[in-house]
């Protein structure tokens, strides 16, 4: 079913935003971030951004002091979902201007909704940043 | 609607942010909890603002990882507020908080549907998302023809459209008969002529989903994705928010590959003509780029092209064209792209015709296997194991087996399991497939599972050439100073048998090799030991003439382990002393062990077992299915009828077994022990005959084909249902054991016994059946397997399992088929649930019929009272304070025990710890007492706790005085009875043997080869 979560975790190792696209009960989803963290964090610049993890393979991509972690399952294109990390990230680039940890950390709700029109159901739904942005700009034009 | 606003929101998480530690962290957000739980209580005075910073404040805090187990209806409500912000909030939060099976979720179908029906877009967008992310079976009952037609409709905007082909594909997956309409194959087509790209993406994830399934309905939508890849990669036409660092949508188009490569082939010749000019223009354009965005993406194309091509079976040239790329990719820096050319090489392997090409580039793999990337490395092992073939296995072998020393201990496991697999598979010669073997029980020997070294054995054993050199190799490592305990096994199996090969060369005497072996003994645990005593009886033998000085060394071992605790060792080492004593039957007893019959190497059944799934090829997940699965289980009981044993199978087989079973009555509880060892029964003095050899050997080639238990099924018949036919059966022949014609091998009682400390081992045997158990307990729980093996090259017929539960235990075994084939062993689940304490026993009735014979035996089940207690070891403070509140009877019981037999107290600590009954020390103050605990597990109470002391009197150990409490007085009454059974009825130690002067005749004790087998399944 391709994206199985995506994680954003900051070099301490907390979690600044998690989406599942499958249910795990919270004991699970602390334990498999824990475990994600440790492994990843450790990881340094010279390594790939692949890692594999109990069925998962991890996509991840670094950003100053923020992690980008993508779970994905075999029917997914690393190097697709790496970039789409990207992508990601040039969104909130382009909505916040320069995004950092504190702004996805105090917008939560906007992290979210960009990220709830990029992916759905675990599959990639837009990829225009200008398609991504206008309901939260229309909301932000109507209040 | 202003985010700003949210000042509260902010406040809260700016505070937790500034938390010192987890502590506060903690204090903070119970506060929060708190405060919000209250809040919601009152809901009148909220104002939607405050509702929706309370959800907000909720989903960060269930982020955070605590537990959020109120406000789930206050969210759900929200999705019903008239006003957007609201609404939001409450589709996004409910969809991360709640999962498809919540109740609450249910309730809002009706909601969720008017919006998906209503006019506003931006609501149905909120709502398809919503159904898409979470959305059950009833949201696919009750929406697929809304979401549909959305999906469908040409006034119906995009950005709805885009939503609604995800929704469909989670509806799809929850009832995939949503689809199955006519004419929905066409509209798919149609849809695939989008010209917005969003649309585009998500159709295309959901035809991904549903080609997968099923192609074949499909074949209109093929030559669309085929047009939508040359649009994307050839003509590059489309709008310009949609490339991506100058690559028109790289996600669309490797989607659109994706689901290309779920068509098997494509026959329309212009259609493929077109395929490979994009896929060749891909592979060929594609050039190395200095921005890594715009790298990534053209290589995240690149690597989906390979992929195709690959499924296609393209011509030779673009196929070598695919094989030369990849090669380039594995030598590069970018540890990515080398990281994916290792992946992809290794899919490549499925391609034939490669393979030649693919070896070219084994240099450079295996210095892939040193990369200081663990994924890397992981990735290098999957292609060297793939790509290994007879004629690269020793250098490839030896590479893995040079990189285990410096590998990092998450790999270890499977590296070793990989190497052995090779050597096995593709050995060129045995001698070096042994050093393979030999080294890795050096190198990993933590990682070296039993059935890698019996494997060995059998190598060794049928293959006379291989003895010496095997002999001389293991005495190799046994000189170095720290020897692997596996290696310890291994070596004194092979010592044993064939050390009197290498006799004539320096160092290798029998005294020497002996002092060799024996100096490993105090190193190893109790499980190694009897392989040690075995291989000291085949060196005493084979020492001609004989040394006075080994012989009386070795007898002394035997001695002194004559009382031992352990009693498999303690058996040995009584059988071997008698057994050395008579002399020139010694040889023939001690013989060389006969050639295994030729097998399947269980390891290369594992591998064939998992074939098919790609999806994780970690050796530790390989080998977690094959517990739970046949094949192992089957493996398993190899062990234990040949490798493990090989020693104690051949020698004692010999010994005919005696017929003292015909009073043996498997039913009767309370054997006089004195009686059972007293039993010795006289040795067959006669040569044994092949037939009995062939007999006892029998078991080792039964091997459960994995179909049996299914060929069978037509015949099955459950064991409840059968109960009308066995009783018919019972009428026909008299089930009175007397009757029965078939005797059988070893003592059902003592294995009886046996089962109820372990969990697993064999529980009846007679010259066509064995019917083995293996068991595992959880709480109230048991799942149990009965492994029923037929020894014959007849099929078993007319086979009845009944289970007699009492009261206290709920049983349900599952179908037990009539016929069992020849030679083949079908296994039974069965299920077990304890309701109440009790000493009742559950009682297997097993009927079958071989040629003209009917047996029927009534089987005692170990699913006895301890098997549902947990140790536990109690604080003081808490066993006092329980002790003293449990005043009197009924839930605290006293009693004085006469008759025990007499042991020393930590003896009867070990007794009391087998039972799962953990012993305290150092709670009681007097020395002669013993205190312990521990839980007990049944469906109708919670675990319960149980306390025991036992008072003894140093002057009469024949009798104690025992204290139990608990906070059920039927467990009380129950478990004294039953610690009471044990202490009387436990079989005593043999008493030190006479010399072997005072006896007339050589004794052996009443215990057959079967029984050390079944000691040896543990």
């Amino acid at each position: 079913m391709g994206i199985r979560f995506i994680l954003m975790v900051n070099k301490q190792g907390q979690t600044r935003l998690a989406q599942y696209y499958e249910w795990l009960t919270l004991e699970e989803r602390r334990a498999l971030e824990g475990e994600i963290v440790r492994k990843c964090l450790a990881r340094n610049e010279q390594q790939c951004s692949f890692v594999e993890h109990r069925n998962y393979k991890i996509v991840y991509r670094r950003y100053a002091s923020l992690f980008f972690l993508v779970g994905v399952d075999n029917e997914e294109n690393e190097l697709a979902i790496l970039e789409f990390i990207h992508l990601l990230v040039e969104t909130m680039d382009r909505h916040f201007g320069n995004v950092c940890e504190l702004d996805i950390m105090f917008h939560l709700e906007k992290a979210h909704f960009m990220l709830e029109e990029m992916v759905m159901n675990g599959s990639v739904v837009e990829t225009s940043k200008a398609n991504i942005l206008s309901p939260i700009q229309l909301m932000e034009k109507a209040s | 609607m202003s985010m700003h606003g949210m000042r509260g929101l902010s406040v809260f998480i700016s505070e937790i942010r500034n938390c010192q530690n987890k502590e506060q962290e903690r204090l903070r957000i119970d506060k929060e909890l708190g405060n919000v739980r209250n809040r919601f209580k009152n809901e009148k005075g909220l104002t939607p603002y405050e509702k929706k910073k309370y959800v907000w404040k909720m989903l960060y805090i269930y982020m955070l990882g605590y537990d959020v187990d109120f406000g789930h209806m206050e969210t759900v409500s929200l999705i019903s507020a008239p006003k957007y912000p609201e609404k939001q909030v409450g589709y996004i939060v409910t969809s991360c908080l709640l999962n498809e099976n919540h109740d609450f979720l249910r309730l809002a179908i009706n909601t969720v549907r008017n919006d998906i029906i209503g006019r506003n877009e931006t609501f149905q967008c909120l709502a398809l998302t919503m159904v898409g992310n979470i959305g059950g079976r009833e949201f696919a009952e009750s929406l697929a023809p809304d979401v549909q037609k959305l999906l469908l409709s040409s006034s119906c905007r995009p950005l709805v459209r885009k939503k609604a082909a995800l929704c469909l594909l989670r509806l799809y997956r929850k009832n995939p008969d949503i689809v199955n309409v006519d004419g929905w194959a066409d509209r798919m087509a149609q849809l695939l002529d989008e010209r917005d790209l969003g649309v585009l993406t998500s159709s295309m994830s959901l035809l991904v989903a549903l080609v997968s399934n099923n192609h074949e309905v499909y074949w209109s939508c093929l030559p669309k994705c085929v047009k939508i890849l040359e649009r994307l990669a050839r003509n590059q036409d489309v709008p310009q928010e949609y490339t991506y660092y100058g690559i028109p949508s790289p996600w669309l188009q490797v989607k659109t590959m994706r689901a290309l490569q779920y068509f098997p082939t494509i026959e329309d010749p212009n259609t493929r003509r077109t395929l490979f000019e994009v896929l060749q223009r891909i592979l060929m354009g594609t050039d190395v780029v200095k921005n890594v965005n715009k790298n990534n993406a053209s290589h995240a194309v690149l690597f989906e092209a390979l992929a195709l091509v690959m499924h296609l079976d393209a011509e030779k040239e673009m196929m070598s064209q695919c094989v030369a790329l990849l090669g380039k990719f594995i030598a590069v820096r970018e540890p990515n792209i080398r990281y994916l050319g290792l992946e992809n090489m290794t899919r490549m392997l499925m391609v034939t015709d490669v393979q030649e090409i693919i070896k070219r580039h084994q240099a450079q793999i295996i210095t892939s296997l040193k990369d200081p990337d663990v994924s890397i490395r992981r990735r290098a092992l999957d292609l060297l194991y793939g790509m290994c073939d007879v004629t690269n296995a020793k250098d490839i072998v030896e590479e893995l087996l040079q990189y285990l020393s410096s590998a990092d201990f998450t790999m270890r496991e499977e590296l070793s399991l990989k190497a052995a697999i090779l050597a096995e598979k593709f050995a060129p010669d045995l001698s070096w497939y042994v050093d393979v073997i030999l080294q890795l029980i050096d190198k990993a020997g933590d990682f070296i599972s039993d059935d890698i070294w019996f494997r060995v054995v059998q190598f060794v054993t049928n293959n006379d050439d291989l003895q010496p050199y095997a002999a001389a190799k293991v005495k190799e490592y046994l000189d170095k100073s720290a020897v692997h305990e596996t290696m310890v096994k291994v070596s004194a199996y092979i010592l044993g048998e064939y050390s009197h090969l290498l006799a004539r060369r320096p160092g290798c005497s029998p005294k020497e090799i002996f002092s060799l072996l024996h100096e490993k003994l105090p190193t190893v645990s109790t499980t190694t030991i009897p392989i040690l005593l075995s291989a000291y009886a085949k060196i005493l033998m084979h020492t001609q003439p004989p040394d006075q000085e080994l012989q009386s060394q070795i007898w002394s071992i035997f001695n002194k382990y004559e009382s031992c605790i352990d009693a498999e060792i303690q058996q040995r080492a009584v059988e071997y002393l008698a057994l050395c004593q008579r002399g020139a039957a010694l040889m023939d007893i001690l013989a060389e062990m006969p050639k295994f019959p030729e097998r399947k190497s269980s390891l290369i059944k594992r591998t064939e077992y998992s074939e098919g799934d790609t999806a994780e090829q970690s050796a530790i997940k390989l080998r977690a299915q094959q517990q739970t699965s046949n094949a192992l289980v089957v493996t398993d009981q190899h062990p234990a009828n040949g490798a493990t044993s090989p020693v104690p199978v051949g020698q004692l087989s010999l010994v005919k077994v005696p017929s003292m079973m015909t009073t043996e009555n498997d039913t009767s509880t309370d054997h006089p022990l004195s009686q059972q060892n007293g039993a010795l029964s006289n040795v067959d003095p006669q040569p044994p005959s092949a037939d009995l050899l062939s007999d006892i050997l029998g078991p080792l080639a039964i091997e459960g084909p994995p179909g049996a238990t299914v060929q069978s099924e037509h015949n099955a018949v459950s064991g409840l249902e059968g109960g009308s036919d066995a009783a018919d059966g019972s009428a026909i022949v008299p089930v009175d054991e007397q009757t029965n014609t078939v005797q059988p091998i070893g003592n059902i009682a003592e294995r009886f016994h046996a089962l109820c400390l372990k969990d697993s081992g064999v529980l009846y045997e007679d010259p066509y059946i064995q019917i083995g158990i293996k068991a595992e307990w959880r709480g109230h729980h048991g799942r149990l397997v009965l492994f029923l093996g037929n020894k014959n090259t007849a099929p078993l017929v007319s086979v009845q399992a009944i289970i007699l539960p009492p009261a206290h235990l709920k049983v349900e075994l599952s179908l037990v088929p009539d016929t069992i084939p020849p030679r083949a062993q079908v296994q039974c689940p069965l299920e077990v649930v304890n309701l109440r304490p009790s000493r009742d026993m559950a009682v297997l009735d097993f009927s079958y019929k071989f040629g003209t014979n009917m047996v029927n035996v009534k089987l005692r089940l170990p699913a006895t009272l301890n098997k549902f207690l947990q140790p536990i070891q109690v604080p003081a403070e808490e066993f006092f304070s329980q002790w003293r509140s449990l005043s009197g009877p009924p839930l605290k019981l006293q009693e004085v025990i006469r008759g025990i037999r007499p042991m020393p107290l930590p003896e009867m600590a070990n007794l009391l710890n087998s039972f799962r009954i953990m012993n305290c020390p150092g709670l009681d103050p007097n020395p002669n007492n013993l205190v312990a605990s521990t839980t007990f597990y049944s469906e109708s109470r919670p675990a319960m706790l149980c306390l025991v002391r036992i008072e003894t009197d140093p002057a009469d150990r024949t009798q104690l005085r025992m204290t139990l409490a608990s906070g059920d007085p039927t467990l009380t009454f129950e478990l004294k009875e039953f610690i009471k059974e044990q202490l009387i009825s436990i079989p005593t130690a043999p008493q030190s043997p006479a010399p072997p002067a005072a006896q007339p005749t050589p004794q052996i004790p009443p215990n057959d080869p079967a029984a050390i087998l079944a000691g040896l399944l543990s």
